[in-house]
C-alpha cells in the first residue's frame, strides 16, 4: 500500500514504530515528530510505557509509537520483547530507527537487525551535531546505499530533519521483503540459507520473516524456538535442524554460533564505519571527556556530587519555599471564592454542603501549596538527566547502592522521593521506570516512600517545634538522614529475602554524552510529573478525603449535647442584645437572619484582617473592598467615633468569640465521637506501648489519604487556646505539658511518621509500578509493623533505659548507622 | 580478565565467560572478541569502572568485567 492509497483510506491512519538505542535521541525525535500530540499508556500487560503521538503529513494522519529503547532485539529483557513484538505482531507501515551518529558503530548492529526484520526502514542519522564536535564526518549519501535505505541526518535537539523524515516514511511505506543490505554469516551461511527454504514453506512464513526465524534459531532465541514449537508439523524438524547447524559450528570452529552471529553483525557495522566514516582529529580529548577528568575525578568526584545535591535542596525546597509564599495567597483567594458560591455557615454548625466543600477544597490546597517547589526541583532534576550527569551519579554510587541491592540508577527515585526533605513518592515510584535491573526496581519502590516527602515536614516542624526546641536542627538532621539508613537497610532485607528470586541484569551500560538541555525537553518533563502529582491531588486524595471526612463527622453529636451547646450559644445572643438594646441598631439585628449575616461579616473581615498582618496598603484596601460591598454595614466592622456603632462593634466581638469556641468544642466532641475516633480510642491500649495517644492515632490515621492532613487533624484536637491567638505550637506543648506527653514521645511518634506506609497516591502508583495488588498491600502493612516496632522500641525502651528524647534519638541513630555499616561491609550471600 | 587491568591501560578482548542476558548485553555494548577495549577509570569507590569501546564510554561493574577476558597489554 502505498501513500495515493492511503489517502484514498483516511480512515486508517498509517502505523510507524520509533525504534532505537538507548540514549540516541528517540524521545527528542518523537517530540520533533508529534509535537504536542502524545499520549502515555502501557503496553498490554506489562508496566512498559507506551508512547503514542501522531502527526499529518500530505493530508494523511501518521500514528507514531515510541518503541522502549534496547541495545538489541533479542528476547532477554523485558523492554526488547516488547519493541520486538510490536515490530513483527503490529506490523508497522514504516519503522523510524534512530541512530546516534556519534556511537555509529554500536548503533548500526541495531539498524541491521531491523534489516533482518524485514522492516520498512528509514534511519534517523540523530546527534549529527555531536558527532561534528568529536570530529566524526559521516558520509551520507555513502552510508545510504551501504544500507540500501533511505538515511536522514537530524539534530533532533534542534529540530532539523523533521519535514525529510516525514517525506522518507511517506515514500517507504508498503516497501518490504529484499530492501536493505543482507548480512553474510559466513560458515554459517550455507546452512542458514537452507534451514530458511525449509521454514519459508511453513505457515509461519507468512507471518514472519524466514531468514530472521533462522538466524534466530540458530542463535537459541528462547520467544523463537516456543513459536516454532507451536506448530505442528515440521517444528521438531527446524528445532533438530538448528541444533545441528549449531552443533557442527560450534565443533568446527571452537566458538558459540551465538557469538559468531553477533561478531558477524558487529563486523559488518563496523565495516560500514569503515567505509562511510572518516574521523579527523584523532587523539584530541573531546569534551565530554575532558570534563569527565574533572567531574569524575576520584577526588574532585564526591565534591561535585555533595554540591549538586546541595544546590538542588537550596534551590527547590529552600527557595521553592519562599516561592509559596506568593503561591498560597493565590490559593486562598480560590477557597473564598468557592465559599462565597457555598451556602451561607449556620451561627454554630454549618450547612453539611458548605462543610464538606471547604474540606475538600482546604485537603486539595494543602497539597497544590508545593507546586513551585515542585516546578523547580523538577526541573532541576530534567537538566540533570538530559545533561548526562544523572548516568554519571549512577556511575559513582552504584557500589554503594548495589551493597544494599539497589541500582545506581535508584539514586533519580530516591531524589524525586526526597531524600532529605522535600519531594514526592509518587514521581518517585514512577521514575523506577528506568532501572533495568528488576530486582533492584522492586527494592527501589518499595524503599522510595521512605524518603522524607514534603507532606511530613510540617508534621516534624511542629512536633520539633514544641519538644526539641533547643535541638531543632540536630533532629531535623537525624530525621532526613535516618531514613536513607532505614530504606537501604529495608532494601537489602526485601532483595536477600522476598525479591531474591526476582530478575536482575547487569551493570553494563553506555555512558550518555555531555548535551545542554533544552528547553523545550526540560518543560516538558517537568510538565508531565507535575500534572502527575497534580493529577493524585485532584482524584486521589479528593475523594479519599471525602471519606475521611465522613469517618470524622459520623456519627453525629447526640441531641442532647447540641441542645446543650445550642442553649450555650443562646444565652450569647441574648446577652448581645441585652448590651446593644439602646443603640439605633437594635431593632433590625433583632432578625436571627440578619445577625447571623452580621456575624459572619464580621468574621470574614477579622479573617481578611489577619491575613493581611501589619501592612497599612492591604488593611486599606481591605477595608475598602468590604466598604464597598457592605456600606450600611461597614460602620459595625470599623465603627470610627460613632459611640452606638463601637458599642455594637464590641458586643459583636464578644459574640464572634463565643461563637468561636463553642464551634472548636462541638468539633472537638464530633471528632472525638466519630468513628476514627472510636477506631482511634480502641487503639490506644496497644499504641500505648508506642506512646501514641488517641489524638495521634487519629491523626497517623487520617494522614494516611494525604499526610498534610494530619497537621490539620491535629490543629483541630489540640484547640483549646486558639482564641488568644496562640498557635498551634503553644497550644500543643501547653496541652501536653498537662497530660505528660514528653520528647520521647514525640520521638516514636515521629520516627513512625517516618516510616509509616506511603499515602494513598503513593500505594496506587506501587500497584502500577509492580503490576500487582500484593504488593501494594505489602508495602503498606510491612512500614506499619515496621513503624511500629521502631516506634515501640523507643518508648518503651528509652522509658525502661530513663532516657530523655535526645538521648534515645542518638543512641538510635547509633545503632541504625552501625547497622548499615555493618551490612554495607558483609557479602551477599 | 578486564577487571584486573589498571586504569589507563588498552587490552584486546579474547573471549567472554558471561552467559545470557550478560552476555548479550556486552556483545550489543561493542565487547565482542578481537575488539580493544581501554579501562578508563574507576568509580571512586572501586566499583564500577568505565571503558572506552571504539568511540562509546560503558560503565561495568567488576563482578561483570571478571568475566571477560583479556589479553595483557602489550607495554
Amino acid at each position: 500500500m502505498g501513500l495515493a492509497n492511503s489517502l484514498n483510506t483516511p480512515s486508517r491512519p498509517l502505523l510507524v514504530g520509533l525504534a532505537g538505542q538507548q540514549n540516541a535521541g528517540k524521545s527528542t525525535c518523537f517530540n520533533m515528530l508529534t509535537g504536542a500530540s502524545q499520549h502515555v499508556a502501557n503496553y498490554p500487560g506489562v508496566t512498559v510505557d507506551k508512547k503514542t503521538g501522531s502527526y499529518r503529513h500530505q493530508g494523511s494522519r501518521v500514528t507514531v509509537v515510541d518503541l522502549p529503547g534496547t541495545y538489541s532485539l533479542s528476547s532477554f529483557s523485558l523492554e526488547e520483547r516488547v519493541a520486538r513484538d510490536f515490530l513483527l505482531l503490529e506490523k508497522p507501515d514504516a519503522v523510524v530507527n534512530v541512530v546516534d551518529a556519534s556511537a555509529l558503530q554500536r548503533s548500526l548492529s541495531f539498524t541491521v537487525q531491523l534489516l533482518e526484520m524485514e522492516m520498512p526502514l528509514v534511519v534517523a542519522l540523530n546527534m549529527m551535531d555531536v558527532a561534528g564536535r568529536q570530529g566524526v564526518d559521516i558520509d551520507v549519501s555513502a552510508l545510504n546505499k551501504r544500507l540500501g535505505v533511505e538515511v536522514i541526518p537530524t539534530v533532533g535537539r534542534k529540530r532539523q530533519g523533521k519535514e525529510e523524515i516525514k517525506q522518507a516514511v511517506a515514500q517507504v511505506v508498503g516497501r518490504t521483503a529484499g530492501q536493505g543490505l543482507r548480512i553474510d554469516y559466513g560458515h554459517l551461511e550455507a546452512g542458514i540459507v537452507v534451514l530458511a527454504a525449509q521454514l519459508a514453506q511453513s505457515p509461519l512464513a507468512k507471518r514472519y520473516p524466514a531468514r530472521w526465524l533462522t538466524v534466530r534459531l540458530v542463535e537459541g532465541d528462547a520467544q523463537v524456538e516456543e513459536l516454532i514449537s507451536a506448530q505442528e508439523d515440521d517444528a521438531g524438524g527446524a528445532l533438530a535442524c538448528a541444533q545441528t547447524i549449531r552443533a557442527d559450528f560450534e565443533r568446527s570452529q571452537g566458538l558459540s554460533a551465538a557469538d559468531y552471529l553477533v561478531g558477524c553483525r558487529s563486523r559488518l557495522a563496523a565495516a560500514i564505519v569503515a567505509d562511510c566514516v572518516r574521523v579527523a582529529q584523532q587523539g584530541k580529548r573531546t569534551l565530554t571527556e575532558r570534563i569527565d577528568r574533572v567531574v569524575l575525578n576520584r577526588f574532585a568526584a564526591p565534591f561535585f556530587l555533595v554540591a549538586t545535591v546541595f544546590i538542588i535542596y537550596q534551590l527547590s525546597i529552600v527557595q521553592g519555599y519562599e516561592l509559596t509564599q506568593y503561591w498560597w495567597p493565590i490559593l486562598a483567594r480560590g477557597r473564598a471564592f468557592i465559599a462565597a458560591l457555598l451556602p451561607d455557615a449556620g451561627l454554630l454548625v454549618d450547612p453539611p454542603l458548605r462543610s464538606m466543600a471547604l474540606w475538600m477544597v482546604d485537603s486539595a490546597n494543602g497539597l497544590l501549596n508545593y507546586i513551585p517547589v515542585f516546578l523547580i526541583l523538577f526541573s532541576l532534576v530534567a537538566i540533570l538527566e538530559d545533561s548526562g550527569y544523572m548516568a554519571r551519579i549512577a556511575f559513582l554510587l552504584d557500589k554503594i547502592f548495589h551493597a544494599f541491592g539497589l541500582h545506581g540508577q535508584s539514586t533519580l527515585p530516591f531524589i524525586l522521593g526526597g531524600v532529605f526533605a522535600g519531594g514526592c513518592a509518587v514521581p518517585g515510584v514512577m521514575a523506577t521506570k528506568g532501572i533495568p535491573d528488576e530486582r533492584s526496581r522492586m527494592a527501589t519502590i518499595l524503599t522510595v516512600p521512605y524518603m522524607n516527602c514534603l507532606a511530613k515536614i510540617p508534621f516534624y516542624t511542629l512536633l520539633v517545634n514544641v519538644f526539641f526546641v533547643e535541638h531543632k536542627s540536630w533532629v531535623m538532621f537525624f530525621l532526613s538522614t535516618i531514613t536513607i539508613f532505614i530504606a537501604l537497610l529495608v532494601a537489602r532485607l526485601l532483595t536477600a529475602t522476598l525479591l531474591r528470586s526476582r530478575e536482575t541484569a547487569p551493570f553494563v551500560m553506555a555512558m550518555p554524552t555531555y548535551h545542554a538541555p533544552t528547553f523545550f525537553g526540560v518543560g516538558q518533563r517537568v510538565l508531565e510529573r507535575t500534572w502527575q502529582y497534580i493529577k493524585k491531588v485532584g482524584t486521589i486524595v479528593v475523594a479519599v478525603s471525602v471519606c475521611v471526612f465522613t469517618l470524622l463527622q459520623f456519627p453525629r453529636l447526640s441531641d442532647e449535647r447540641m441542645v446543650a451547646y445550642n442553649g450555650q450559644m443562646a444565652a450569647a445572643v441574648t446577652a448581645f442584645s441585652s448590651k446593644i438594646g439602646t443603640t439605633r441598631f437594635a431593632e433590625q439585628l433583632h432578625d436571627p437572619l440578619h445577625l447571623l449575616k452580621v456575624v459572619n461579616l464580621y468574621a470574614d473581615y477579622k479573617t481578611a484582617r489577619f491575613s493581611a498582618g501589619n501592612s497599612a496598603a492591604a488593611v486599606r484596601a481591605i477595608d475598602a473592598n468590604f466598604a464597598s460591598a457592605n456600606p450600611d454595614l461597614f460602620i459595625l466592622l470599623k465603627p470610627g467615633k460613632e459611640s452606638d456603632a463601637r458599642q455594637v462593634n464590641s458586643a459583636l466581638r464578644a459574640l464572634e468569640s463565643k461563637r468561636k469556641s463553642l464551634r472548636r468544642a462541638i468539633k472537638e466532641a464530633q471528632i472525638g465521637n466519630s468513628v476514627l475516633g472510636m477506631v482511634g480510642r480502641a487503639l490506644e491500649p496497644v499504641t500505648r506501648w508506642a506512646g501514641f495517644n488517641w489524638k495521634i492515632n487519629i491523626a497517623i490515621l487520617s494522614s494516611f489519604v494525604a499526610r498534610e492532613s494530619s497537621v490539620a487533624t491535629i490543629g483541630v484536637l489540640y484547640q483549646q487556646g486558639a482564641d488568644e491567638n496562640r498557635n498551634l505550637e503553644q497550644r500543643m506543648g501547653s496541652e501536653t505539658e498537662n497530660s505528660g506527653f514528653t520528647p520521647l514521645h514525640a520521638l516514636a511518634v515521629m520516627v513512625f511518621f517516618a516510616l509509616y506506609p506511603p499515602c494513598l497516591a503513593t500505594t496506587i502508583m506501587i500497584k502500577v509500578q509492580t503490576g500487582s495488588s500484593k504488593w501494594m498491600l505489602f508495602s503498606m502493612l510491612f512500614p506499619t509493623a515496621l513503624g511500629f516496632l521502631v516506634a515501640i522500641g523507643i518508648f518503651t525502651g528509652g522509658s525502661a533505659l530513663g532516657l530523655t528524647g535526645i538521648q534515645m534519638m542518638a543512641l538510635l541513630y547509633g545503632l541504625v548507622v552501625c547497622l548499615t555499616i555493618a551490612t554495607y561491609f558483609t557479602k551477599k550471600a | 580478565m578486564l577487571s584486573e587491568i589498571p586504569s589507563g591501560k588498552t587490552v584486546k578482548i579474547r573471549r567472554h565467560h558471561a552467559a545470557g542476558a550478560t552476555r548479550q548485553r556486552l556483545l550489543d555494548l561493542g565487547f565482542s572478541p578481537e575488539t580493544e577495549v581501554t579501562v578508563v577509570r574507576r568509580a571512586p569507590l572501586g566499583d564500577p569502572m568505565q571503558c572506552k569501546v571504539a568511540t562509546c564510554d560503558i560503565t561495568l561493574r567488576r563482578a561483570e568485567a571478571a568475566l571477560i577476558e583479556v589479553d595483557l597489554p602489550v607495554s
